[in-house]
């Protein structure tokens, strides 16, 4: 006997209601409700889509099945960056996280959905505290256009097209900003010396239309600048603004850049207590100093604090909402819309987890064994760092002397289980070094990358 | 009083969890800990010294950011406590947040994503250790095709509104190729098409023109023909539009665009309708894109992550979003050889969780299954529509008579002139009985306005429940004006004053900025 076809997300497929609900309105079947759609744009065949698996037990087995064919880092020993990032993730994070309210809740009032913006209003505050700014969004998509909303920013503000690239900058990350501010800015790179700024050399570019100097610190390559504060005093001579792209995850031990100058800092916040999720867990924070000309130029939302009738409750509400697309359509600051909140709570709960000492705890550990790696790999024969600057979590490793491909060593080391990085050159690997890592795993990977140059040098002697 | 139990009043008595929960910083005590940090060991740090005070003059942080310090149970307890304040989906009868399509998430979905094998992936693995998510991709990419009759699909973005700047952001780096980008600066959208398809647009560089409906509240043709030409890059429009009105003579739209030499975008915003009923490409459309959030039941998670989806037609797809992943066999690849790409628009291929639910979705339902997921929203749509205009005082303004798709942007207007209570504190008081919505974009062109969409996911007798509450506000306002004025009154918090926001001396964004502001 043939069922009809009821579904389960899909209550109202039960025949007898779906027969009440028609009558109720006065149609003889669903059909009509389409009446303002032409015959000639209605589909006239079922879609041509897999068969799917209406049991629920059949369809875990499926995708878990597909899921199960993918082997993840923990399995691996990894040691890739390049914009994801491995740390570690409290489990009271995503307990949070995952809460029905939290996890399904979008765009209610102050009212209904108090905690929504209480949790927000706080990611804010927290972040605010790593970066010793007052002011930071509800965040954005991911990193990539938070520095492209920044500079932007920047040339709003001054009717300006310039901008000054200090840094070397994720080839993705360049990508994204060129295509999004090109139309209004004007992008000129500064070959970086030894890793870092070329003071002078940015200097000597700065002009009357230049809208923003653009610091990455740490830079694609790791390099943490430690020229904040002369490049922001040279972009402050011109009436430019200094913005820095940034990874947070530092500021426990290291300077935060508003201290050394800089107007406005962005990033991204995937290494504060978001899992890798295969790239796909970015958001993005801007920060700025409570000044309005710099705060009615952003687009995201800002929660604020507010009052209410009884004393000692604490209220919330949007801060300066004119500013926004919703309120001005293409008036507005670019645009808002569903981005990144519930990657803002979660780097809330694991700021306030981390507090004062863990995140002090966590940047000496980060410092440690970027160190420790670079000494281990700098300490083979013939593999060499490309430069000698601070660095944070990542640096490059330069196989040239040792004749070794970077893509040889990442199949061979592959081979072995290890990720040893990204190769970003012929000769080039970048490697990135989290908390995750410890001594003994970097012992590993510097063992099997002297075992590959070693390799390669005996073939070539026996070759020559 | 024994049994039995009293018979349940009309309506339910709800009241929100109301902690009374301090701002975080308030909770602090010096020297607790909610979490410690692995350290780097004795072998390490007789390597590498004291790598913090080897710092460079001025690295080093000076004083330790002050974030709080509370034990690992009491940040659980105080976010445990700020959620229950927050009236999930999962919770409320969640059709009044029109536009958004608020459907039910599957439970399943969190379960299959919540393994190690997904969240523990990077995306620079060796590509032989994560063919599962990159079949995943690209079979859910494979059904978005399909779906909307388009060529090739990117599902890079995190959000609806990235998406439709990646139409736009398509759109012009087409046009260049041709070498009339330099001509072609304006971009046609209409006031009940979405705001970001204005709003991309003039961040993309385009003058935007923005069209008005018909007396009847229908798309007008003959306004885009006064207005479409050589200028015109692009028609940027969703259908239905916000009103829940489908456009009739949408391919004909489509056809004067493409008659001038212009593309036509389309923002799936509003498909949840007519899934398996009309495609995008059918209609003759070159771009067009979907929220996986809102169509494809990914939870919306307080505002995104969210997940869009880029569909082209062949000639654009040369344009879509790099890198691509393209089948061989049973493996999968990712292409990044793609010359005429716009660049990245995220960093790699798109929020993952959210990809694998929207796959789970589709493949829990199939192609009959979507089709009734439209039918049903469409029908819960219009049955909801009844129950509300036999409210007194509400209407639905344009297209008397006819038939919306799924969702109608209805008006409080009459209400309003009888009683002076507003759509908003309709709104608020509403939420007293654990109901939510919401009223519209800006420009309220729809006097006193809100907007309900009922989706697939809510039963009749929740729908019900849903207008009895509406109806009751409306008795309300015209009997007891000053309990909807003075709303809420069962929720977290009472009326707020939002004075205090507005102005650059007196708001306060962060904490720190309070406790500056107010306190120093």
């Amino acid at each position: 006997m043939t069922q009809p076809f009821v579904h389960p997300y899909l209550p109202n497929t039960a025949p007898d209601v779906k027969a009440a609900m028609l009558a109720a309105v006065g149609a003889a079947s669903t059909d009509e409700f389409y009446a303002d759609v032409p015959e000639a744009l209605r589909l006239d065949r079922p879609l041509d889509l897999p068969e799917p698996f209406v049991a629920e037990q059949d369809l875990v087995r499926h995708v878990s099945g597909l899921l199960g064919r993918n082997v993840p880092t923990g399995e691996r020993l990894s040691f890739l960056g390049a914009g994801t990032y491995n740390h570690y993730v409290p489990a009271v994070v995503d307990e949070v996280i995952n809460r029905s309210e939290f996890l399904t809740a979008y765009a209610g009032e102050p009212y209904e959905d108090h905690g929504r913006f209480q949790a927000l209003f706080q990611y804010q505050s927290l972040m605010a505290e790593l970066l010793n700014m007052d002011v930071v969004n509800v965040p954005t998509y991911d990193g990539f256009q938070a520095t492209a909303t920044s500079l932007s920013m920047a040339g709003r503000m001054s009717g300006r097209r310039g901008v000054i690239v200090a840094s070397d900058v994720l080839p993705d990350k360049m990508s994204r900003v060129t295509d999004f501010v090109r139309t209004n800015l004007d992008l000129t790179a500064v070959p970086t010396v030894n890793g870092t700024a070329d003071v002078a050399a940015v200097t000597a570019l700065l002009t009357e239309d230049t809208a923003a100097v653009w610091v990455e610190t740490p830079s694609y390559t790791g390099a943490v600048e430690t020229a904040i504060r002369q490049l922001a005093d040279a972009a402050h001579a011109v009436g430019a603004v200094l913005v820095v792209g940034t990874d947070p995850v530092g500021y426990g031990v290291l300077t935060p850049p508003a201290d050394q100058g800089a107007d406005i800092v962005c990033g991204d916040i995937q290494s504060l207590g978001l899992h890798q999720w295969f790239g796909g867990a970015h958001a993005g924070f801007i920060a700025v100093h409570d000044d309005p000309r710099f705060v009615m130029e952003m687009p995201s939302r800002l929660f604020g604090l507010a009052t209410t009738d009884v004393p000692g409750e604490v209220g919330f509400g949007d801060v300066a909402y004119d500013r926004t697309s919703f309120a001005h359509r293409e008036e507005g600051k670019e645009w808002v819309g569903t981005a990144a909140a519930l990657w803002g709570i979660a780097a809330g709960v694991y700021l306030a987890l981390m507090g004062p000492q863990g995140m002090a705890d966590l940047g000496e550990t980060l410092l440690a064994r970027t160190r420790y790696t670079q000494l281990k790999l700098s300490g083979i024969p013939g593999v060499a760092l490309t430069d000698n600057a601070l660095h944070l979590r990542e640096f490059v490793v330069d196989f040239s002397e040792a004749s070794v491909t970077a893509h040889a060593v990442v199949d061979t080391l592959r081979a072995q289980g290890i990720e040893p990085g990204v190769a970003v050159g012929e000769y080039e690997l970048l490697v990135a070094v989290t908390e995750m890592n410890t001594q003994a795993d970097i012992d590993r990977l510097a063992d099997a990358v002297a075992s590959v140059v070693a390799a390669n040098t005996k073939t070539e002697e026996k070759s020559a | 009083m024994s049994l039995p139990i009293a018979p349940k009043p009309a309506l339910r008595r709800f009241h929100q969890a109301s902690w009374d929960e301090p701002v975080i910083f308030e909770l602090t005590t010096p020297g607790e800990r909610g979490v410690l940090v692995s350290r780097a060991e004795p072998g390490v740090r007789e390597a590498v010294g004291d790598v913090v005070a080897d710092l460079p003059t001025g690295m080093r942080r000076e004083k330790k950011a002050a974030l709080p310090e509370m034990g690992q149970m009491r940040v659980l307890r105080h976010y445990l406590r700020l959620s229950q304040e927050n009236l999930g989906a999962d919770f409320n009868i969640d059709v009044g947040q029109g536009t958004c399509t608020m459907k039910y998430a599957p439970k399943v979905n969190e379960s299959i994503i919540s393994t190690p094998k997904l969240t523990d992936l990077h995306p620079l693995q060796d590509q032989g250790d994560v063919q599962g998510i990159l079949e995943i991709i690209w079979s859910l990419e494979r059904a978005v095709a399909e779906i909307s009759g388009m060529h090739s699909v990117s599902l890079h973005t995190s959000g609806g509104s990235t998406a439709i700047w990646t139409n736009i952001a398509m759109i012009r780096a087409y046009h260049e190729a041709n070498g009339d980008g330099q001509q072609r600066d304006e971009v046609i959208t209409t006031i009940f098409s979405h705001p970001s398809n204005a709003a991309t647009a003039k961040a993309a560089g385009y003058k935007v023109i923005t069209l008005y409906p018909d007396a009847d509240g229908y798309p007008d043709a003959e306004a885009l023909k006064a207005v479409i030409g050589p200028r015109t890059a692009a028609i940027m429009i969703t259908n239905p539009e916000d009103t829940g009105i489908f456009n009739p003579r949408v391919q004909e739209w489509v056809e004067l665009a493409h008659s001038v030499g212009a593309l036509a975008s389309y923002d799936q915003a509003n498909a949840n309708g007519i899934l398996g009923i009309t495609r995008a490409r059918d209609a003759g459309f070159d771009v067009c894109h979907f929220n996986l959030h809102k169509t494809f039941g990914t939870p919306h998670g307080c505002g995104g992550p969210g997940s869009g989806a880029n569909a082209v037609s062949e000639e654009l797809a040369p344009f879509l979003p790099g890198p691509v992943i393209v089948r061989d066999g049973d493996r999968f690849f990712l292409d990044s050889d793609r010359p005429q790409s716009i660049g990245k628009v995220a960093p790699f291929y798109g929020v993952a969780p959210n990809l694998v639910r929207a796959y789970s979705w589709i493949m829990a339902l199939g192609a009959e299954g979507i089709k009734a997921v439209a039918e049903t929203a469409v029908l819960n749509n219009n049955y909801l529509m009844k129950k509300i205009l036999e409210i007194p005082g509400a209407s639905a303004p344009y297209a008397a008579g006819r038939r919306r798709i799924e969702q109608v942007r209805y008006s409080w207007q009459e209400l309003y002139e009888e009683t002076g209570i507003s759509s908003e504190e309709i709104g608020i008081r509403a939420s007293d009985f654990g109901m939510h919505y919401w009223t519209s974009h800006h420009p309220y062109v729809v006097p006193q306005p809100f907007t309900l969409e009922p989706t697939e996911s809510y039963s009749m007798a929740e729908l019900d429940e849903y207008a009895a509450v509406l109806a009751e506000v409306a008795r309300e306002a015209r009997e007891t004006p000053e309990v909807v004025r003075t709303a809420p009154h069962n929720q977290t918090v009472h009326h707020t004053h939002h004075d205090d926001l507005d102005d650059p001396e007196r708001w306060a964004i962060t904490w720190r900025a309070y406790q500056r502001k107010y306190f120093s």
